[in-house]
């Protein structure tokens, strides 16, 4: 039984088709380098072995769309002491769990009897503070625009309800300023993006374009199927073989052209712009992530417990910055494979699911060997 | 190459803790295995495979468990599991009967050669669609026999209970073991009983060892896997996972799927007296299908490649999986067997296990190849290329 | 984190109308359809889903052009490669 709307963008003869294509467009003897932004993109070029496709004069580039590997040491943290007070459960997505601080992860205080719990929404979360009245449930709510009216939604619903014993320690992060960021960045020239595909859904495509009439950088909005990477690399492609910058949406099936509105009034309700927001990687970027309102301070985590809030500087040895920036693969990194391993991750782009070392590390560490219409430009 | 050697030893200087005895770890191997002249003789290639042959290395090395408490990852069956049985179990009990650390150890005793097996089972929760922890732990320990060639013949079982814990379930589980016993044709002839406090042990906990007699002139292991050989699942991956997940009830998420449980002594007959010449057998448990491919490249120090259209799935576990963002090659089975068998004997193999119930759905997933030692490839079903590792993590706990 | 799969909408919870039921390959899981307030979902809409929510409706017609364009490449590409085929023999 096929998945619907998944497999059919899973066929590897159309992709045999689009790789021709793209390898056509290429111009002889110019290099080009595209960034996708999304580390669900990332994932998924690695986890198909999508770069088959792709002739050697195309590299992609990683970017730093993966909510996980941004956060700072300092923020990880704050989240263990929030898990390490009286009372307290913490609720977490999985993608966070082993992400190390200065003094381990939630994991590792898991094991020692901190009360964390894995939740798959923040509607669990809820639940599980409906369960246990006597203790204070904290959801460590990560990630960019595309969870962020999930949080929002899930804070009306507990506000509605009156319940008490529920917070939330915010870190979501919006996406525009890190891609500003890297497009600000001396370190990088890229070609092209290929854009957030379910940040998109919310925020919609308009966003972008600063993109291509700013910065005259083409823009394709991508799915995360193998097959709509591709067919966006390759509208990306038609569109430099032209001259042209412009923001397309390849993933029109789901994105919407001006974004998802009740969305993004559930989020403007419940939560704002912080003046600024320390990056991993990137450092301050202002306006760069959002905080609780403070209509709702009364589910603020930051508020109702002292978090600490003491900057903690990455490992020397760590890289991750620049593998954020994509101004290094991740095995350039020096202590990558070595040292710094999905099973004794120094830093986050190795320990998130969607971070560019452990995509590689997990999936891409391989010879590659090019399909036929990849290897004829 | 001795730029980087010098960056990264200025680093070591540096770093407190946990890093920087890693990095002057690997430091020192790298020192040593180059002054030593270990480094393989690589063609000077581009420094991306420069770097893959180092991170080759580091992975050879000598396993240390690098934590100070055991988490719920040293329990999946994945790569912190590997570690710590290597680096704690065989480091303090070493002798070649364990080292070969297949499913059952296989030994000499007046003549016959015997193989002895032993589990534990925690599973949460007890009682889910397809069998309780009564059946999974006979099976399990039924089929560990199996694949190292023997007839299961002995079983033993002990229980820890949890003070409070029902009566008439205890009763439920045992009446369920004797069916799985009787099932599979053994006897359980000695057991024990412990009482923990309330809080302690989940209700219920089993503990199994079983022993079975080798009477076939066979010697399984995947140490013996060599390139040409196909490698061949016995049926639909994952079943027993995702059914234990669903059933916790944690996730809301509902679907007809039951777990595999099952004894394989009757499907292993079928298959050992049709392809006498078999390599490996492996019962596919925690860790899953993955875990198994891995174990047979590095046993074996050889490729491994797969092609995920060919590896049988059902579409509520795909479906579950990819709702949940976990890989169904990773996920535990508990009546599924992989086997290695020379790939002339490919087609015979398949045929065999066809023709039991258990192994309708059996199918060729891949090949063991010379080149890239080690490491296990999959072919995906768009066509390009990607590495199967262990396991990092444990995103299923307690599912046996 | 950006983890967003299609699934089926089969039902909308009786009580809360916040909630529906979706399918995805044969598993059922009640989700909440809050974000799609404007234009909620029925039976038989395909929506996406993220941690929990629904996110975005999956618009068919959309999903067949792409398909459609897919198909289109593919198509021309096996013509090209047939051409190609052709006019080797000599």
């Amino acid at each position: 039984m096929a998945m619907r709307f998944v497999d059919e963008f899973r066929d590897a003869d159309k992709a045999h088709a689009l790789a021709a294509k793209i390898a056509a467009l290429c111009e002889p003897g110019r290099q080009y380098k595209l960034m996708e932004v999304c580390g669900g993109h990332t994932h998924t070029i690695y986890k198909h072995g999508l770069e088959d496709y792709l002739p050697e004069s195309i590299t992609l580039v990683h970017g730093p769309g993966c909510p996980v590997c941004v956060i700072p040491m300092g923020r990880v943290d704050d989240a263990m002491h929030l898990a390490a007070q009286p009372d307290v459960i913490m609720t977490s997505f999985g993608d966070m769990m082993r992400v190390p601080g200065s003094q381990g992860s939630f994991f590792d205080a898991k094991a020692q009897g901190t009360d964390i719990r894995m939740v798959y929404s923040p509607l669990d979360s809820l639940k599980i503070a409906r369960q246990n009245p006597d203790k204070r449930v904290v959801f460590m709510a990560i990630g960019f625009e595309t969870t962020a009216p999930s949080t929002a939604m899930t804070m009306l619903r507990a506000s509605a309800e009156g319940l008490a014993n529920f917070s939330v320690f915010c870190n979501h992060v919006t996406i525009i300023p890190a891609i500003k960021a890297i497009l600000d960045s001396p370190d990088l020239r890229l070609d092209g993006f290929i854009g957030p595909g379910h940040v998109s859904t919310v925020i919609g495509c308009r966003p972008y374009e600063f993109i291509a009439s700013q910065y005259a950088k083409p823009v394709v909005v991508a799915g995360f199927e193998p097959l709509d990477i591709l067919q966006s690399i390759y509208m990306l492609m038609v569109q430099l073989s032209q001259g042209r910058s412009e923001v397309e949406n390849q993933y029109s099936r789901v994105v919407p052209w001006n974004g998802n509105v009740v969305a993004l009034k559930a989020i403007g309700e419940t939560m704002e712009l912080r003046p600024y927001f320390e990056w991993r990687g990137l450092g301050f970027i202002s306006h760069s992530a959002l905080k609780v309102r403070e209509k709702y301070a009364a589910m603020d985590a930051e508020l109702l417990f002292q978090v600490p809030g003491v900057r903690v500087a990455d490992p020397k040895a760590c890289q991750c910055g620049e593998v954020l920036k994509g101004v290094l693969k991740p095995w350039e990194c020096k202590v990558f494979g070595t040292a710094c391993t999905p099973e004794t991750p120094i830093g986050t782009c190795m320990v998130s699911p969607e971070g560019a070392c452990a995509a590689y590390y997990n999936y891409g560490r391989m010879n590659r060997t090019r399909v036929p219409e990849a290897s004829r430009s | 190459m001795t730029s980087s050697r010098e960056d990264l030893a200025s680093t070591e200087q540096d770093e407190p803790g946990w890093i920087g005895e890693a990095l002057r770890e690997h430091a020192e191997h790298e020192r040593h295995e180059v002054d030593a002249g270990h480094r393989r003789q690589l063609p000077l290639a581009d420094r991306e495979q420069q770097v893959l042959d180092r991170i080759d290395r580091a992975r050879r090395r000598r396993p240390r468990v690098r934590e100070e408490r055991i988490t719920m990852s040293h329990g999946a069956g994945g790569k912190a599991t590997q570690t710590l049985i290597e680096a704690i179990f065989l480091d303090a009990f070493r002798n070649p009967l364990l080292e070969p650390l297949e499913d059952a150890a296989q030994l000499l005793i007046g003549g016959s050669r015997i193989a002895l097996t032993t589990d534990s089972y925690v599973v949460k929760p007890l009682f889910f669609p397809g069998g309780n922890i009564g059946d999974l732990a006979v099976n399990g320990t039924v089929n560990d026999l199996s694949v190292s060639g023997a007839t299961p013949l002995y079983l033993s079982a002990g229980f820890i209970l949890e003070e409070g814990f029902g009566v008439a379930d205890l009763a439920r589980i045992t009446e369920t073991m004797r069916d799985a016993a009787v099932a599979a044709g053994v006897h359980i002839v000695t057991g024990d009983t412990k009482v923990v406090e309330k809080g302690k042990a989940d209700g219920c906990y089993i503990n199994t060892a079983g022993v079975g007699l080798i009477s076939r002139d066979v010697s399984l292991g995947v140490a013996h896997a060599q390139p040409g050989d196909a490698i061949i699942v016995s049926g639909p991956i994952g079943d027993h996972g995702i059914t234990i997940m669903l059933a916790r009830g944690e996730l809301d998420l509902e679907a007809d799927i039951v777990s595999d449980t099952a004894p394989l002594n009757g499907l292993v007959t079928g298959l050992l007296d049709a392809v006498p010449e078999v390599r490996a057998l492996r019962d596919a448990t925690r860790g899953g299908v993955a875990t198994i491919l891995n174990e047979i490249a590095k046993a074996a120090d050889v490729g491994v490649l797969v092609t995920e259209d060919d590896i049988p799935v059902r579409p509520e576990v795909r479906g579950a999986s990819e709702l949940l963002g976990i890989d169904p090659m990773y996920v535990a089975c508990e009546g599924r067997l992989v086997a290695v068998v020379p790939g002339a004997e490919a087609d015979r193999a398949v045929a065999a296990l066809r023709a039991h119930p258990l192994g309708e759905q059996a199918a060729v997933i891949g090949h063991v190849r010379a080149e890239q030692p080690g490491i296990v490839q999959l072919k995906t079903a768009f066509g390009g290329t990607r590495i199967v590792d262990l396991l990092v993590g444990d995103p299923l706990p307690r599912i046996c | 984190m950006c983890l967003g799969i299609p699934g089926e909408v089969i039902e909308l919870h009786p009580e809360q109308p916040d909630l529906a039921k979706v399918d995805v390959s044969g598993v059922r899981r009640l989700i909440n359809i809050g974000l799609l307030d404007d234009d909620p979902p029925v039976p038989g809409d395909w929506v996406l889903i993220h941690v929990g929510f629904a996110l975005s409706k999956i618009d068919e017609r959309e999903a067949a052009a792409a398909m459609e364009f897919l198909e289109g490449i593919g198509q021309a590409y096996e013509d090209e490669i047939a051409a190609l085929r052709d006019s080797l023999i000599e």
